[in-house]
């Protein structure tokens, strides 16, 4: 890391110096301010030359270009993956289809929106748009990383394809639904790059905060002349730059711009895009999360999760003959009761598989949605079966068999905490079939989602489930997970009405989606993820996409949000805490000659007035470097209470602010003090 | 009993009296500006001045009236100031013209510093129909304001912040007039002379001829401190023994001063419905003004040796103690008025008041002044703070984003650039130099404190510095201005913004804006923000003063 990061910072020292140009700080008034001091330093040692002044100009300029390093390397981070996007996007060919039918060649430049192309194995998606026709496996490794093909598909929600992408097979009909130069593709890299990125409100605001500082500490250190004068001593220039430029903000000032690209990339190496900062401060705000069920909190299919054996049967005939039963189930739900069959100790080797039975010459009774049954006759006669609780006592009437009464208490235990009752029957060589038991189906929670959600809960977050599944099966998979709150049966209008009550209430809302319907409660939530798998028109309406479509991420956005802030306020806490110090060292140094008795206040016992101000110029200048792979990795961030969390960091940055200085001024001063000439 | 002794039973006697009038006078101001109803000499006032009682005003109605009324109320005093020869009980008395521009915008900004000297400058009818006056409704203006602020913090998707014309009313009427006729009749008690009478010469007892002066001072003295005024009747202020007799008026007066500052903490948490909010505003302004207190007293206790040493400047009848508490207190809120001279005190503990004004005035401030720059500073604190524990910062619900922070900080801006460029100014004229009565740092202490004492509407004055001259007049007369009203609009367009939000829900992820914790981090901020700024200045000041 460090090592890679010094390389980068190598790498990206021409660009640092080319932001020099004082059009381009400008924009960063405090560094804009440390250019002037610059600039006037340099001229007075040209006019005047001494140690002093050579050796703060020296260091004054080392503070501007390590502002410019710090951002430069972070915006040099996004270049790199900018550059591997760019490779993608070579000319491609498109074909056109003519209202005709007939097929033209165009650039895939000159596509339009609402362009039909058609595209086969082999060919690249010239643009972004939505598969109209056809069925394909497409490669999209070139934008998500991803190797393993995805299937793209006209209709529902899996029919957006990315331009620069590949087709592995088959032959699709693609609706251009992006302007050209404006294609997803072309926005990765200018996010990346960070070419279109502004400031975000809250950095607009602390750089107000920050530019009011910098004003005060100008009319301080401007009215110190005046008084100095009155006290009998002129001060020269480059002491009061240098007491300026140790004053002012210069540490968070030259790091900011940085920790807002770096918290981009952090989104980025996740792969989610945001496409905006403003996005990812939301995220840091959000205060209710709308989760899916299916395939966030629970795996999405129901699976085996228990066994409950009936009428006397023991709990391994129950495994071995839902092992049996279940041979032939090519369904989710079938192969979960397999799995957990030998899971629970039955002996798949000697019970065989679906080819041994059938090459023993056993009889295999696959699932259908006609019979919901299936099962095995196997050659001794014994015959098991497995199905919805309708089919199976039914089967078991009609060969003669008697069903308990306990079983139906079981089913019903097994509906009412929202699970599926699968019933198991097996009939003996030429014997009536009897019911052996029940298999307890259920959505099973994806494991370590119940800490996840404390962990939200005790940042403050709260988790809303959102399902089709009748509010009975919503309310056990609820508790089981631990959200706070679930939405049973939602429709696409229940989510939207939810999001808006949420937000009259003042709290912001993330959520993910892929689906058309999503839409508009994607665009209406202050977060809204859109899966990479989605419809374009999902993609469109919300604010960030999951190049992964991993709707768990949700929660990790969130974390990066607020350590793009905590970031942002711990190094500002840390910058003004920092002037305690610095006042220090200099204002002894500065009055020492007018008033002797202000020695008291050198409490670090520098060696001479020169020294001690370029200790404090050259440590305010190191900080910066010294910082900058925090503001690029942003501050550790752990799951705890906002009250815990300020302890912690003002702890950390306020105090540690105040000692640091302290410490590093004093062992600056120390080889500082060997320089001959001051 | 010794002096640290001494001085802890003097603030546990004053807290004990606070503690027991905190929580009725916060809850009755609360009412006073939530009543749906008026009083019938309230509904007289509106009909007079023709206002609609029950149309509130947005930020900019607000702010507007507040400056109409200022703007009126400095011609008015000015013109009567100049007129006065042509009034009753004028005793002959006059002003330069700006001489009476200063005292005109000093007692409308609720400032009072006087360039004049009472006994010469004004007569017993410009005291009660202009000065007193204005020492009334310059210290319901504050409240208003206050008041404003607070509604912006607990309305939700607002737009209206009240109405000024009846808060002025009220804050008047219901709050300051029914306080400070009761307090003029106990300082009439202590011994506080009230009389329309013309000076007249005595000779005393060793011969020498001896003027003594006459006039309704206990009806001025009340609402003097009451509304954290400080211009005094006499030159002398609350050192004259006709404004202030002995310990159980100086005690009265410190009440007084502290009263409605550490009341409005209470209407704060009433009106935002969450009283530790008031605590916690409690905690910071006592620990800052119990800071102040023990350092002033240690360093005048210390300054030299032995017990009447550092008695110069302080009156016999109140000694060290009374005296530091008094200078504590009396620049820790704007107040001003004095029972000793600042400028005879040591360096370290004249440095104390300097540094109690340099704060802001919301150690705890003025009536309302104090209160709205207490949450300003909030403001900021939560801003920093607030991003540390990853969310937008936000204070009660309101997110504090660029429109808050920008009328924070340029609230935080005006009173240290008024400062530091009045004077970085004054010290290189000759004819503010002319003003000092010391050379070195203690007159350019002298110098500070009186652009200080201006720009915080503080009023209380080093002594020492001449200051009846025209640049020194103008100078603090702008200072006083801007340092009143540029932060007063500022802070009413702070209050629409917050008004216009609507409200977070408080979660486990909200900092909490209550705790012991957050008090600390007030005070650092309050500490540190004005340290860095003023701390070189300082240096060549009482500093240097100090370790010379």
């Amino acid at each position: 890391m460090t090592t890679s990061l010094a390389r980068t910072a190598w790498q990206n020292l021409p660009a640092a110096f080319a932001k020099l140009d004082p059009r381009h700080l400008w924009h960063t008034p405090v560094i804009m301010v440390v250019w002037v001091g610059s600039v006037l330093t340099t001229v007075l040692s040209v006019l005047d030359p001494s140690v002093f002044s050579i050796a703060v100009t020296v260091w004054l300029w080392a503070t501007v270009l390590f502002a410019n390093l710090a951002e430069a390397v972070a915006e040099g981070r996004g270049k790199a993956q900018a550059d591997t996007l760019r490779r993608t996007r070579t000319e491609t060919v498109a074909r056109r289809l003519r209202e005709d039918g007939t097929v033209e060649e165009v650039p895939g430049t000159a596509l339009l929106l609402g362009d039909r192309v058609v595209v086969e194995a082999g060919q690249v998606i010239p643009g972004d748009g939505d598969v109209v026709e056809g069925v394909a496996t497409v490669d999209e490794s070139a934008i998500t990383g991803e190797s393993a093909p995805v299937i793209r598909e006209s209709g529902g929600d899996r029919c957006a394809v990315t331009g620069g992408t590949t087709v592995l097979s088959d032959r699709v009909v693609v609706r251009i639904t992006s302007k050209p130069g404006e294609t997803f593709i072309d926005r990765m890299i200018a996010l990346v790059e960070g070419a279109s990125r502004q400031k975000t409100p809250n950095e607009i605001a602390l750089s107000i905060l920050l530019t009011t500082l910098t004003i005060i500490f100008v009319l301080a250190v401007a009215a110190i002349q005046p008084m100095a004068v009155y006290s009998g001593q002129r001060l020269s220039l480059v002491v009061l730059v240098a007491l300026l430029v140790c004053l002012i903000p210069t540490t968070i000032g030259a790091l900011l711009s940085a920790i807002g690209i770096a918290g981009m990339d952090r989104l980025v190496q996740r792969n989610v895009l945001a496409m905006s900062g403003r996005a990812v401060e939301a995220a840091g705000d959000v205060s209710t999360l709308l989760l899916d069920k299916t395939g966030t909190i629970t795996f999405g299919n129901r699976r085996a999760s228990e066994l409950v054996p009936v009428g006397g049967a023991s709990r391994a005939d129950l495994a071995r003959t839902a092992y049996l039963s279940s041979l032939a189930d090519e369904t989710p739900e079938g192969r979960s009761i397999v799995e957990y069959t030998v899971e629970d100790g039955v002996d798949a080797v000697a019970l065989g598989d679906v080819v041994a039975l059938r090459r023993a010459g056993a009889e295999v009774v696959e699932f259908s949605a006609t019979t919901r049954m299936s099962g095995v006759d196997l050659p001794d006669g014994t015959r098991v079966r497995k199905g919805a609780g309708s089919a199976v006592t039914a089967w078991v009437r009609e060969n003669g068999g008697t069903v308990g009464g306990d079983l139906e208490m079981h089913v019903d235990a097994i509906s009412g905490s929202g699970g599926t009752p699968l019933v198991v029957a097996e009939a003996a060589p030429g014997g009536a079939p009897t019911v052996v038991g029940v298999v307890h189906l259920k959505d099973v929670v994806k494991p370590g989602m119940r800490e996840r959600f404390e962990q939200l809960r005790a940042m403050g977050i709260r988790t809303v489930m959102i399902t089709g599944d009748n509010p009975l099966t919503a309310k056990a998979i609820a508790e089981e997970a631990g959200v706070d709150d679930y939405l049973a049966e939602a429709t696409p209008e229940d989510k939207m009405a939810l999001i808006k009550t949420e937000q009259s209430g003042g709290r912001l809302v993330a959520m993910t989606g892929d689906g058309t319907n999503d839409a508009p409660a994607l665009a209406q939530a202050d977060v809204g993820v859109a899966m990479n798998t989605g419809t374009s028109a999902a993609k469109e309406a919300g604010n960030m996409v999951d190049l992964d479509s991993d709707p768990t991420k949700l929660i990790d956005v969130v974390a990066i949000g607020k350590q793009l802030l905590i970031t942002r306020g711990a190094l500002t806490t840390f910058s003004i805490a920092n002037d305690v110090a610095k006042y220090f060292a200099i204002i002894p140094a500065m009055f020492v000659g007018i008033f002797p008795g202000l020695q008291t206040l050198n409490v670090m016992g520098l060696s001479s007035p020169e020294s001690a101000m370029l200790s404090a110029v050259i440590f305010n200048a190191l900080v910066i470097v010294a910082l900058i792979p925090l503001a690029l990795k942003g501050v550790r961030y752990r799951a705890l209470s906002a009250h815990a969390m300020l302890r912690r960091n003002l702890l950390v940055f306020g105090l540690g602010g105040v000692v640091v200085p302290f410490v590093g001024i004093k062992l600056i001063d120390l080889i500082v003090s060997l320089v001959p000439g001051l | 009993m010794s002096i640290a002794l001494q001085t802890a039973t003097a603030v546990l006697l004053v807290a004990a009296i606070l503690a027991a009038t905190h929580v009725p006078l916060g809850a009755w101001m609360h009412r006073v500006f939530t009543d749906e109803r008026d009083w019938r000499v309230e509904r007289v006032v509106y009909r007079l001045v023709g206002v609609d009682p029950r149309t509130e005003q947005r930020w900019q109605g607000y702010a507007g009236s507040v400056l109409a009324f200022a703007v009126a109320s400095v011609a008015l005093l000015f013109l009567l100031i100049l007129g006065q020869g042509l009034l009753p009980w004028d005793l002959g008395r006059s002003m330069h013209w700006d001489t009476a521009l200063n005292t005109a915008v000093s007692f409308t900004t609720n400032t009072n510093w006087q360039s004049y000297s009472g006994e010469s400058g004004a007569g017993h009818a410009v005291q009660m129909l202009g000065l007193t006056v204005q020492n009334f409704v310059s210290a319901a203006t504050g409240i208003a304001v206050a008041v404003a602020l607070l509604r912006g913090l607990a309305r939700r998707h607002s737009d209206r912040l009240g109405n000024f014309w009846v808060d002025l009313t009220r804050a008047t009427v219901r709050i300051l007039l029914p306080i400070a006729a009761v307090a003029a009749v106990l300082l009439l008690l202590g011994g506080v002379i009230q009389n329309l009478a013309s000076p007249h010469s005595i000779e005393t007892l060793t011969g020498v001829q001896q003027t003594i002066q006459g006039g309704p001072v206990a009806s001025q003295e009340a609402i003097k401190e009451l509304g954290t005024n400080g211009g005094g009747f006499f030159n002398a202020n609350s050192a004259h023994p006709f404004e202030n007799p002995g310990p159980w008026t100086n005690l009265l007066e410190i009440v007084l001063i502290l009263l409605i500052p550490f009341a409005l903490p209470y209407t704060y948490g009433l009106m935002v419905g969450d009283r530790r909010q008031g605590a916690v505003a409690v905690g910071v302004i006592g620990t800052l003004l119990i800071g102040s207190i023990a350092l002033a007293t240690w360093a005048e206790a210390h300054a030299a040796a032995g017990p009447l040493a550092s008695m110069e400047g302080k009156e016999q009848r109140f000694g060290i103690v009374w005296s530091s508490l008094f200078a504590s207190v009396t620049t820790g809120t704007s107040t001003g008025a004095v029972n000793s001279m600042h400028d005879s005190y040591s360096a370290l503990g004249g440095g104390v008041p300097l540094v109690n004004m340099l704060l802001g005035e919301l150690s705890p401030g003025g009536v309302g002044t104090g209160l709205y720059s207490y949450l300003v500073v909030v403001v900021l604190a939560v801003f920093i703070a607030g991003l540390m524990v990853g969310r937008t910062p936000e204070l009660l619900g309101k997110t504090v984003g660029r429109t808050e922070i920008t009328s924070a900080a340029l609230v935080t801006l005006t009173m240290p650039a008024l400062v530091l460029l009045g004077t970085g100014l004054s010290v290189v004229l000759p004819t503010a130099l002319d003003a000092r009565a010391n050379d070195g740092p203690h007159g350019l202490s002298e110098l500070m404190y009186a652009v200080a004492s201006a720009s915080n509407n503080n009023g209380s004055a080093f002594a020492g510095l001449s200051a009846d001259q025209p640049y020194l007049n103008l100078l603090l007369a702008f200072c006083m201005f801007a340092g009143r009203f540029v932060p007063i609009v500022l802070v009413l367009r702070l209050a629409g913004s917050l008004a216009a939000q609507g409200r977070r829900p408080v979660t486990a992820g909200t900092m909490p804006t209550h705790t012991p914790l957050f008090t600390t981090l007030v005070v650092g901020t309050v500490i540190v923000v004005a340290g860095l700024t003023f701390f070189p200045s300082l240096a060549l000041g009482p500093i240097a003063e100090a370790l010379s």
